[in-house]
């Protein structure tokens, strides 16, 4: 089954999609505006985070949310705040190193494949099909076990095992173009086919993938966070929501409920937001795929 | 004849991935860290029993003989023991595979019973604020990460409420018998033995896990059902049937829906496969005695035959599955062949 | 919306039933065995609990009540089991065991001295941890072993050892029905060793009902055990959960009857909310350290690893990492010797000043980095514990990274004696000093537990003489001189003397702590 692909995409269109959604839909902007906002923190949060997200303090072990801390402390005494507030970075910079690291590799990969055909074609498939017949995170843990559990290494597992839909998706867009008029008349013109790919079709493929690409941030979040629970996350004492609700999970049944809630809560909102911000642009980029 | 054909073709074509399966299993287990022949020699080792343990196991022969040792027992079946439960690995596959496959099946009636109605819902009124809200409703459950609803829903229902059983596998041996295993789903074996409390025991265990892991799918199958109907409403004959002043009910119901059940199907089996891989994080919770739980501690334990006999299982299973989907959709629509 | 409905027709589906049937105990617990008998190869630490329920040994310990009324075994007496009495004649040197007449397996045959004899040549036999605990009683030749008449058995060595009777009440020399192993033998597996790794071949005083690897074992009661009075409890399920908060809700909801190895945190809490009983019994000859390898650099300068001494949280360890359930091992006042015994409180205490002196000293004064290596499936304990050293070293400028190794690659870690710094403890079967030396620090033997890889010939040679010495107060004098040593050199820095803790329901009785630290399932009963 082809998906049906938007063949256009004029200004014009953008536009007024654009304000169509904004208007149409608060939800997404009050989503914008949230994701701004942890991005905000991803950039300044260890200079307003109020107190040292590393710093133990023997008296303050396990105290519920109060006022200097709002989110409680846990067991060693650190600031729950402080801590979800400078995880951010890791967990965003986690999340967009994935995607960006799969959306490169993968339309490259992908537009290639489409593009050249025969063997290429049919080795990059198979390799892609090896990729899918694995149940997707146990590849994820495997490779992080195998590789050892860092902040690259947790990277690289979420992008391989997400590689297969960016190379799947850009290799059918480009199939769809690669006999359409303007890239014959391209080729009439003398252009080489690396030149045809990147200057004519890579770009008119970009905005249908980047609207996968930005569905695709929040499931890397939660791919990373589930890779912590299980013990394959970053080193102690780095900040990091999977690593937090895994720590605090030990704590569920003597009812310091602060420990995970807060940083499962900004798990939640952070893949919410990446989510319906997705989905939003697609409803700019890429109307017709809206489901 | 045709389906035979199909069904030959299919599995042919899906020979190559099972190969790279294979290698990339084996190279992915051996770079595993941890040395079996030092587990093995346990704490009173000394590098002469390590070594001789070591070219016991064949570990000190190269890769490309270790590999074909590999595959030589494969082909006989044998996947090695179990460094940390002391069992062959294909033995404690088949146990636990069963408890898997009975979440896993539970956790997507669940999603089904609430995607399908809410995508139904939203189609009929696209763009309007039930529509909104239902999107709403998906997205959310697609941004809780399955281990956190999972540890909250045993904490509020099991701890704070107690209105669900304790989270401790499949079935209570405490207060109930184990059914005699013949499908080895025990909410279809208690029935067959005719053990209607068992029967309720085990479904009790279910409710919670199937919920947390069904969250993540609703999603998927929400919108793939709202994205079908649409299209399946705007389909010519819907607008006859419309013209011909049937109810919308029918219309809904027993026209589009019937059409839009291809693609749902199709996405169906992309969701199975991803919740046999979510499991892992879910069994760990609820202790569920299935190969997920038994994959991430054979992962931490570096217990490289379990690892390896896990990862095999499940990628011949997702295999089947594609071809279970790709024969349910030719069975649906003779139109969709299978034109590999 | 659906999954609520859904989940209130479940509350209707509960189970009536609250309370666990009294003659069946439930225990859950983090791991099971992998294995049904301790001889097989890479047996984990489990198999020995199963062994102690389904197998007999000749004799046991009897038990005893500590003045703050904890019951635990007495490590100085014995009391039969298989043997209903045994002669100690030529100063030791031969043993000789009568046997109950009475006694049968599990299958109905009864026990004779040619199934002990078959069974401790198979504990040599096997190699690896049993024939290195059998070596420990000087069991290292089966000929020592033979069969007088069917119920008699005989030991004869060659020179008289203390520790040849208490390593036979240690779950390794269990008595086995040879004639049903060898039933499973093959010409690979003469030992049977395949076979008993999956199936009971004991007569102890429960038998294992059902097994299912990863999930639970079942044993039920042996109702014609001879060796013993019959136990109270008919049926106990051991069942594995992974997480301790579930383990501790069980417990707290009163689903399941004890629950070990629980987070120190847990136990603390348990035991002040009084819900159920916690009970926290010194564990017997054993260490919560951390290991400083003296064979690589800056820890081969024993002013550093005096100043890592001087530079750990003590007090922040107890508090936030042992939540208290355990005994300080630091701060013995330098004035004064040490005490002729195992543990011993180290003479150090946190005073960063002292620790900056001697790293000044030493030539470190702008500190180092180093890696602190953890055991992940002690991570509840060891990470918050490694968290803290980690700020506390920061301030002597020394840059500490935190490595978790898998607990199936712990072992191997160790052996490799290649971690410049990790978490650790021991503890002893037998309750000897010099026992605990010879695998920690003896440097001849240079086991796999001696991880900061400390050979000292002065030592040694003063544990091997504690071993033999058979005048008290020699031997206390060589102990004090021993801890001495150990204390000055510091290879490992002592933190805290560790509680074995079980939380038990209210009802139920019986629990007496043993060496190998696992619940003993003979003696409980429930009210």
């Amino acid at each position: 089954m082809a998906e049906p692909t938007a063949a256009s995409s004029a200004p014009s269109t953008v536009w007024s999609d654009l304000r169509h959604v904004a208007l149409g839909n608060g939800l997404t902007v009050a989503a914008l505006a949230v994701l701004a906002l942890i991005v905000v923190l991803g950039l300044i949060g260890p200079a307003i985070a109020p107190w040292d997200p590393l710093a133990s303090s023997a008296s303050l072990t396990l105290k519920p949310p109060s006022l200097p801390h709002p989110f409680g402390t846990d067991a060693l005494g650190r600031d729950i705040l402080s801590r979800v507030i400078v995880a951010a970075r890791l967990d965003l910079l986690m999340a967009f190193g994935a995607v960006v690291l799969s959306f490169a590799v993968g339309t490259a990969l992908g537009a290639v494949a489409g593009y050249v055909g025969g063997a290429v074609d049919q080795i990059v498939g198979r390799v892609m099909d090896t990729i899918m017949a694995f149940p997707l995170f146990v590849l994820a843990m495997g490779i992080v076990a195998a590789l050892g559990n860092s902040v690259g290494n947790i990277v690289i597992a979420t992008a391989v095992i997400n590689l297969p839909f960016y190379v799947r998706f850009a290799r059918a867009e480009v199939n769809v173009r690669r006999d359409q008029t303007y890239v014959e008349a391209a080729r009439m013109g003398g252009n080489g086919p690396a030149r045809i790919l990147i200057v004519h079709i890579v770009p008119n493929i970009l905005p249908a993938m980047m609207v996968q690409a930005s569905l695709n941030l929040g499931w890397a979040i939660l791919n990373a966070a589930g890779l912590s629970f299980i013990g394959l996350g970053v080193k102690p004492p780095t900040p990091e929501w999977g690593i937090m609700v895994s720590e605090g999970a030990s704590y569920i049944f003597s009812g310091e409920w602060w420990t995970f809630t807060f940083p499962g809560l900004a798990l939640v909102t952070a893949v919410f937001c990446f989510n319906l911000v997705g989905d939003g642009l697609r409803d700019v980029i890429d109307p017709r795929r809206r489901t | 004849m045709k389906t035979a054909v199909t069904v030959a073709k299919r599995i042919a074509s899906a020979v190559p991935s099972l190969v790279g399966v294979v290698v990339v299993t084996f190279l992915l287990a051996r770079a595993l860290p941890g040395d079996p022949a030092a587990y093995y020699a346990g704490s009173s080792a000394t590098p002469e029993s390590i070594a001789s343990i070591r070219a016991h196991l064949g570990l000190d022969r190269p890769l490309v003989w270790q590999f074909v040792d590999y595959v030589w027992k494969l082909a006989h079946g044998d996947l090695g023991i179990s460094v940390s439960s002391g069992k062959p690995v294909l033995e404690d596959l088949a146990v636990r595979l069963p408890a898997s496959i009975e979440l896993t099946g539970m956790a997507l009636l669940f999603a089904l019973l609430i995607g399908l109605p809410l995508g139904v819902l939203a189609a009929t009124k696209p763009g309007r604020l039930v529509d909104h809200l239902c999107r709403l409703v998906v997205t959310v459950g697609a941004a809780f990460p399955t281990f956190f609803v999972a540890l909250m829903l045993v904490f509020v229902c099991y701890y704070k409420l107690g209105i669900a059983p304790e989270p401790l596998g499949r079935l209570s041996e405490i207060y109930y018998t184990m059914p005699p295993p013949v499908t080895g789903l025990l909410s279809i074996d208690t029935l067959l033995a005719g053990d209607i409390d068992a029967f309720r025991g085990a479904i009790a265990q279910l409710v919670l896990p199937s919920i947390s892991l069904g969250l993540f799918a609703l999603a998927p199958i929400a919108r793939m059902t709202r994205a079908a109907m649409l299209t399946a409403l705007s389909s010519d004959f819907c607008r006859t049937a419309r013209a011909m002043g049937l109810s919308s009910g029918r219309i809904v119901f027993g026209y589009a829906l019937r059409n839009a059940l291809l693609p749902i199907v199709n996405i169906l089996g992309m969701v199975f496969s991803f919740l046999l891989g979510a499991n892992v994080l879910v069994e760990q919770v609820f202790a569920w005695p299935g190969v997920g739980a038994y994959a991430v501690n054979a992962v931490i334990a570096s217990d490289y035959a379990a690892v390896q006999g896990f990862v095999l299982m499940m990628a011949i299973l997702y295999v089947l599955l594609n071809l279970a989907v790709d024969l349910v959709a030719t069975a649906i629509d003779p139109r969709v062949a299978y034109d590999g | 919306m659906l999954g609520l409905a859904a989940l209130l027709a479940s509350a209707a589906l509960m189970p009536v039933a609250a309370a666990t049937p009294k003659d069946v105990l439930i225990e859950v617990g983090e791991h099971g065995p992998n294995s049904l008998d301790p001889m097989t190869p890479a047996a984990n630490e489990l198999s020995q609990l199963v062994a102690w329920q389904i197998y007999d040994r000749l004799i046991t310990h009897p038990m005893k009540t500590l003045p703050d009324g904890k019951v635990i075994y007495d490590a100085t007496k014995f009391a039969p089991e298989l043997a209903e009495s045994w002669d100690v004649q030529d100063d030791g040197k031969t043993l000789i065991f009568h046997l109950r007449k009475d006694a049968t397996f599990h299958d109905g045959s009864p026990v004779t001295a040619e199934d002990v004899k078959w069974s401790f040549d198979r504990a040599i036999a096997a190699g690896g941890f049993p024939a290195i605990q059998m070596a420990a009683g000087t069991y290292t030749d089966p000929t020592v072993f033979s069969v007088v008449d069917e119920h008699t058995f005989k030991i004869s060595l060659k020179e008289p050892n203390k520790l040849a009777i208490p390593d036979l009440a240690v779950p390794v020399p269990d008595v086995l029905n040879k004639k049903l192993a060898l039933e499973h033998a093959t010409k690979d597996d003469p030992w049977a060793l395949n076979w008993t790794r999956d199936h009971d071949a004991g007569g102890g005083p429960f038998k294992v009902a059902s097994w299912k690897s990863g999930d639970q074992i079942v044993f039920d009661r042996f109702d014609a055990w001879k060796s013993g009075p019959l136990p109270a409890l008919k049926r106990v399920v051991y069942r594995e959960i992974a997480s301790p908060g579930t383990r501790r809700a069980l417990l707290e909801k009163g689903d399941v009857d004890v629950s070990v190895g629980l987070p120190p945190k847990d136990y603390a809490e348990l035991a002040a909310g009084g819900k159920v009983n916690v009970i926290g019994t010194l564990m017997q000859n054993e260490q919560f350290e951390v290991d400083l390898n003296v064979t690589l650099k800056p820890f081969s300068d024993k002013r550093v690893r005096q100043a890592i001494a001087y530079a750990l949280p003590y007090e922040a360890i107890m508090s936030q990492s042992l939540y208290g359930r355990a005994e300080p091992l630091w701060g013995h006042d330098p004035a004064k010797p040490f005490e002729p015994k195992w543990p011993v409180a180290s003479p150090y205490k946190t005073d960063l000043d002292k620790a900056k002196a001697l790293l000044k000293e030493a030539g470190y004064a702008d500190g180092f980095k180093t890696q602190l290596f953890i055991d992940m499936s002690q991570t509840t304990v060891q990470e918050p514990m490694a968290l803290l050293i980690q700020e506390s070293l920061k301030k002597l400028n020394i840059d500490v990274s935190i490595e978790k190794i898998p607990g199936s690659d712990w072992f191997a870690k160790m052996g490799s004696k290649s971690m410049p710094m990790d978490i650790n403890y021991f503890y002893g079967w037998l309750d000897y000093p010099e026992y605990f030396f010879f695998w920690t620090y003896d440097g001849k033997n240079n086991s796999v537990f001696n991880t900061a890889n400390y050979v000292n010939p002065d030592l040694d040679k003063l544990t091997a003489e504690a071993r033999f010495e058979t005048d008290p107060a020699k031997y206390e004098a060589l102990i004090t001189k021993m801890n001495g040593i150990v204390m000055d050199d510091v290879p490992r820095v002592p933190v805290a003397h560790l509680f074995s803790d079980i939380a038990l329901q209210k009802n139920v009785k019986g629990y007496m702590y043993w060496f190998h630290t696992h619940l003993d399932y003979r003696f409980v009963t429930k009210e």
